[in-house]
């Protein structure tokens, strides 16, 4: 019973200096600041509904009035877009090529990284810093002869190509951001690793990689939304080849002006975006935390 | 650190006297080491595979840009004459190449700094707008507000486009929608991006649209790591929030403020995808035709790679000029001197 008092009594003592009276002056910065961020969540959320809700009108409900809610669901825009415009096999070849390169980039960016960052050898510096290189210079510059160089080697406009394309220019910033990562790992444990008779595979796989997780984690997420947004690379010199989402729905938009199909364009769109979306709400924390991840270094 | 160290000494356990000297970087000792097949091997893979894609896929074509620069080739003939600087020549005479530059020099000023001032401004509130008494707090509810802000972030940036290219529809689209339902009748048919004294506002708009967001995440993380004795410190000083947030957060997350300045920038001196979405054609009298555009129908569409490849040297070149003059304004105004956490 007394426990219980004065456990009550703590509570009471350890909530009041933590809940002060709010003042007048807050109660007006408080309300201030949430009309204004409530304005600025209604400036990204209306366009968004707004697309999804005219995803299930026709053309001349869209154009009668922009707010009125569809007369009837219609689902055959989502079909004429996903099949007729080719959405679908554009999502299809998007989640191929950017899995793929994905997959590769995280490999061989580690595995950079890591010699780079735990080794001293002659040039390691100038690598370092050609890889820096990369970063900062426009990626148009390299468009023109790129178109040459896929030509040569017979990869252009193929998939592999361009998955291959996507690896190189996702490099530097793997590479980049997961340096710093394995410089700041213990030598002490690549030293137990050698003594217990790991190889230097072995030690990079079983050991660095594995604690190198956190880290590849966001660079993962960083490099997905990068590469999934991709429009220019595929357009240059994936022009002829199987389309990707980004260069398929730009594709369609720009048949737009011939044949009015709103409601199609609006669904693949919508298409576009969802699938994003929801994979973004379910890992927004991993995400936000990333984000200070990766300017924080 | 001393966990480390200590699970070192057990796992040395007897030969604990070879591990104890490690003042002298294990670095060295590898270097003694015969090479292995385990380690020429791990070389070649791990060092030998991403620099060959690198260099192929990356660097090679920089490299080759500037030599087709100085050459007429049209891409698809076998002959290149070199011309020296006669591209270079031309563009800078050419109007609607200069009208481009112009277009992106305007995109390059405007665009970080909009987003970065609003961006902190929300960054802010969310933070620090709760009650000023007691500890510092933010706003209720406002890992809401953060969620939502972010979601234009993961919207393809073609996406972006495409969709405000029907909000600003001038009979269907949402924009006029809104405006005439609030009474401004004018509105009703007005064409956004079709006007040349919007069509670069508006533009400048979805831009902003698209990355207040990650800029606020970005500027929150960072003022999430100032402590908060700080904050506290100065407001026992009896600092109010404006002067709180001017000479205590903006000063302590000025390297994430110069960061996010500097990609802004590169950005709005790209600013294709954006560009090819809302107004494909350059816009009204090429009121936002930027570099990038002319550079890509120039290569691709007639053809003059010599030329698109000068183009490309242009656009670096301004790219580093650019991150130049941000790292030179940092420093001149002091941004190295300032207390570092």
């Amino acid at each position: 019973m007394s426990t219980k008092i004065a456990s009550q009594e703590m509570k009471a003592l350890h909530f009041n200096p933590r809940k002060p009276a709010m003042t007048t002056g807050d109660r007006v910065v408080g309300a201030v600041s949430h009309t204004a961020l409530t304005i600025w969540s209604l400036i990204v959320i209306l366009p968004l509904l707004w697309t999804f809700m005219s995803s299930f009108k026709t053309s001349s409900e869209i154009f009668a009035s922009p707010f009125a809610l569809p007369s009837q669901w219609r689902f055959d825009n989502y079909v004429r877009a996903w099949s007729e415009a080719g959405i679908g096999s554009y999502f299809l070849n998007s989640v191929i090529v950017v899995g793929s390169a994905l997959v590769i980039v995280m490999v061989l960016g580690a595995m950079c990284a890591y010699v780079l960052a735990r080794y001293v050898f002659f040039g390691s510096k100038a690598i370092y810093y050609l890889m820096l290189a990369g970063l900062t210079f426009p990626i148009f510059l390299a468009m023109v002869p790129l178109f040459f160089v896929m030509k040569r080697i017979g990869l252009l406009n193929t998939l592999p190509g361009l998955t291959l394309v996507y690896v190189g220019f996702a490099l530097p910033f793997t590479v980049f951001f997961l340096f710093s990562f394995f410089k700041s790992l213990p030598h002490e444990i690549t030293e137990a690793a050698a003594l217990d008779g790991a190889g230097e595979w072995r030690t990079f796989f079983q050991v660095m990689l594995p604690m190198a997780k956190p880290g590849l984690a966001s660079v993962a997420i960083f490099n997905f939304l990068g590469l999934w947004n991709q429009f220019l690379i595929p357009v240059a010199i994936n022009a002829a080849g199987p389309r990707v989402l980004s260069q398929g729905l730009a594709a369609f938009a720009g048949q737009m002006g011939y044949a009015v199909d709103f409601g199609a364009l609006f669904a693949a769109v919508t298409v576009t975006v969802v699938p994003v979306l929801i994979v973004y709400i379910i890992f927004q924390r991993q995400l936000q935390g990333s984000v200070s991840q990766g300017t924080s270094k | 650190m001393t966990s480390v160290k200590a699970k070192t000494l057990r796992v040395g356990d007897g030969a604990s006297a070879v591990v104890v000297p490690d003042t002298a970087p294990p670095v060295y000792k590898r270097r003694r080491k015969p090479l292995t097949f385990d380690k020429v091997s791990f070389f070649v893979v791990f060092l030998g595979l991403p620099l060959a894609i690198y260099l192929l896929f990356v660097i090679w074509p920089f490299i080759q840009a500037f030599g087709y620069s100085l050459t007429d080739w049209s891409g698809f003939s076998p002959d290149q004459n070199f011309i020296g600087l006669e591209n270079y020549r031309k563009l800078f005479t050419d109007d609607i190449f200069m009208k481009a530059m112009g277009n992106n020099i305007l995109l390059v000023i405007f665009l970080p700094i909009i987003t970065i001032i609003l961006s902190l401004v929300l960054a802010t509130l969310v933070t620090v707008g709760g009650s000023s008494k007691g500890q510092i707090k933010g706003l209720r509810n406002s890992s809401f507000y953060r969620v939502v802000s972010f979601f234009p972030y993961t919207i393809p940036a073609i996406a972006i486009g495409i969709m405000w290219g029907q909000i600003y529809d001038p009979s269907g689209g949402l924009l006029n929608g809104i405006l005439t339902s609030l009474g401004m009748d004018q509105f009703k048919s007005y064409a956004w991006l079709g006007d040349k004294n919007t069509a670069m506002i508006a533009t400048m708009f979805v831009i902003v649209w698209g990355f207040i967001g990650f800029y606020m995440v970005l500027f929150v993380a960072g003022i999430k790591g100032i402590p908060a004795e700080l904050f506290e410190a100065a407001r026992i000083d009896g600092a109010g929030r404006f002067r709180t947030a001017v000479s205590i957060t903006i000063p302590l997350i000025r390297d994430n403020i110069q960061t996010a300045y500097i990609y802004m920038g590169i950005l709005a001196l790209d600013a294709f995808v954006y560009m090819a979405a809302l107004n494909s054609g350059g816009g009204p009298d090429n009121s936002t035709l930027v570099m990038s555009q002319q550079l890509f129908f120039t290569a691709f569409t007639k053809g003059q790679f010599g030329l698109a490849s000068a183009m490309g040297v242009v656009l670096a070149v301004a790219t580093l000029i650019f991150s130049g003059l941000v790292f030179l304004v940092n420093r001149l105004t002091g941004g190295d001197k300032d207390v570092s956490l």
